[in-house]
């Protein structure tokens, strides 16, 4: 399969990045590893006219223990991720579920960044940043601004990225990293699948107004923090009692590998063994 | 870009996909197309002595990096490379249209973890798929080489 035509751009900075980005507008589309968006060029459900290589900027590749948080470049890729020391340390949810991604191959060239960026619900990081509470570094024409995990992720491959900017870092508080356990829970049937359904839990230490962060992969149109079992954690129930509201409130997805009532089950199981390995009884 | 050690150089389309630079440019017919949706495998190459899967990767990305296919990873036209040797001896394959990219696959990972166990292998070469299941004598190639050192000779 071959990805429809396109015009290719280089970037040498974030800066040319975004004025490219400007230049061209919503006919634009960033490329970092390529593989969320080259998949979908091949068959023609993304048809971008003009790519911007961001995928040499290396100063966007790097881990880094900020004291308060650690922040991560965008392009740092999922293997980099996946065995960093400062993350296996200090956030070891991310580096864990970063060796879930697809396979070898793709952790190779796929980057943190890229898979945020994608905004796809069945995708293992972005339930991973909204438990983790990590705020988002974007840079646009006017400047930097962040955005909370929380208010990322806008629709179906959708963020609250607009046309001309670049996500550039991502920065997960210590407060919020799962000090005092943690999880990532996938359902899938082969290692490149999306998850059926998939859990990503944090246990905090104080610090937050909820004892832990949970999200879900593949159950709504967007990945989804499970307020529901947040609260009832908070509220003293049990881990079994607190996972039995994984589904509240969801309309997750009907495909050939799961119905909606099947994940919703699944839901239910995946956070009670992601709650119990994070230290919840 | 340099491929199995050569400098190579062409003005190509921005959608020419690397698999096809590399298999209709420079005649390079070991890396094979499988699924061509990043899935089986048998398209992986050594991007700087990493497996990436070259269906999935645009020519114009890979200007500059440093690449080995199948046809270059033999040291020399009389020896095979640790892990092709291991395959032979093994029988790591059937009908041999996923070996290429197993193999890379299993230098790329050899060199990453050069004492693996089983289990390791098998989440190893989980980016591959053989359709013909032949998938225990190609772990046990692996393991093979492994013992034999190949993880500090992939590295080459």
């Amino acid at each position: 399969m071959i990805p429809a035509k396109f015009d290719y751009e280089r970037a040498a900075s974030v800066e040319s990045a975004v004025r490219l980005l400007a230049t061209y507008g919503e006919d634009a589309k960033l490329l970092a590893g390529g593989h969320s968006l080259l998949p979908l060029m091949k068959l023609r459900l993304a048809r971008p006219s003009v790519l911007v290589d961001i995928g040499r900027l290396r100063e966007l590749s790097y881990v880094r223990d900020e004291g308060s948080w650690v922040s991560v470049g965008a392009l740092t890729r999922h293997r980099d991720v996946e065995t960093s020391d400062v993350l296996r340390a200090s956030v070891p949810l991310l580096a864990a579920a970063a060796a879930e991604v697809g396979d070898p191959q793709v952790r190779h060239r796929g980057t943190i960044g890229g898979s945020l960026a994608h905004g796809d619900p069945a995708s293992d990081l972005p339930a991973v940043v909204l438990a983790l509470s990590a705020t988002l570094v974007v840079h646009g024409p006017s400047g930097v601004r962040e955005i909370p995990a929380s208010e990322f992720f806008a629709g179906f491959l959708e963020t609250a990225l607009a046309d001309d900017e670049v996500l550039t870092e991502i920065r997960i508080p210590k407060a919020t990293a799962g000090a005092g356990g943690w999880s990532f829970q996938k359902f899938n049937r082969r290692a490149q699948d999306w998850a059926i359904v998939g859990v990503a839990a944090a246990r905090f230490n104080g610090g937050s107004s909820v004892p832990a962060g949970v999200a879900l992969v593949n159950m709504a149109t967007t990945p989804v923090r499970a307020t529901a079992v947040e609260s009832a954690l908070a509220g003293g129930a049990s881990a079994a009692e607190a996972a039995a509201h994984a589904a509240d409130g969801l309309e997750p997805p009907s495909d050939l590998n799961a119905s909606p009532d099947y994940r919703r089950h699944l839901a239910t199981v995946l956070v009670r063994r992601a709650l119990e390995e994070a230290g919840f009884s | 870009m340099t491929v199995n050690g050569a400098t190579q150089s062409h003005d190509v389309e921005p959608r020419l996909l690397l698999v096809h630079y590399l298999r209709e440019v420079l005649g390079l017919t070991g890396t094979n197309v499988g699924c061509d949706t990043s899935s089986c495998g048998a398209c992986t190459v050594l991007w700087d002595g990493e497996s990436v899967k070259s269906c999935t990767v645009l020519a114009v990305q890979a200007d500059g990096a440093e690449l080995t296919t199948i046809e270059g990873l033999a040291p020399g036209p009389d020896r095979m490379h640790p892990v092709q040797e291991a395959f032979r001896e093994h029988h790591g394959l059937q009908c041999g249209y996923c070996t290429p990219g197993m193999v890379l696959a299993a230098v790329s990972f050899l060199r990453e973890n050069p004492n693996p166990t089983e289990r390791e292998v098998r989440h190893g070469i989980e980016g591959n798929l053989c359709r013909c299941t032949g998938y225990h004598n190609i772990v046990e190639s692996i393991l093979a080489a492994a013992a034999g050192g190949a993880g500090g000779a992939g590295a080459s």
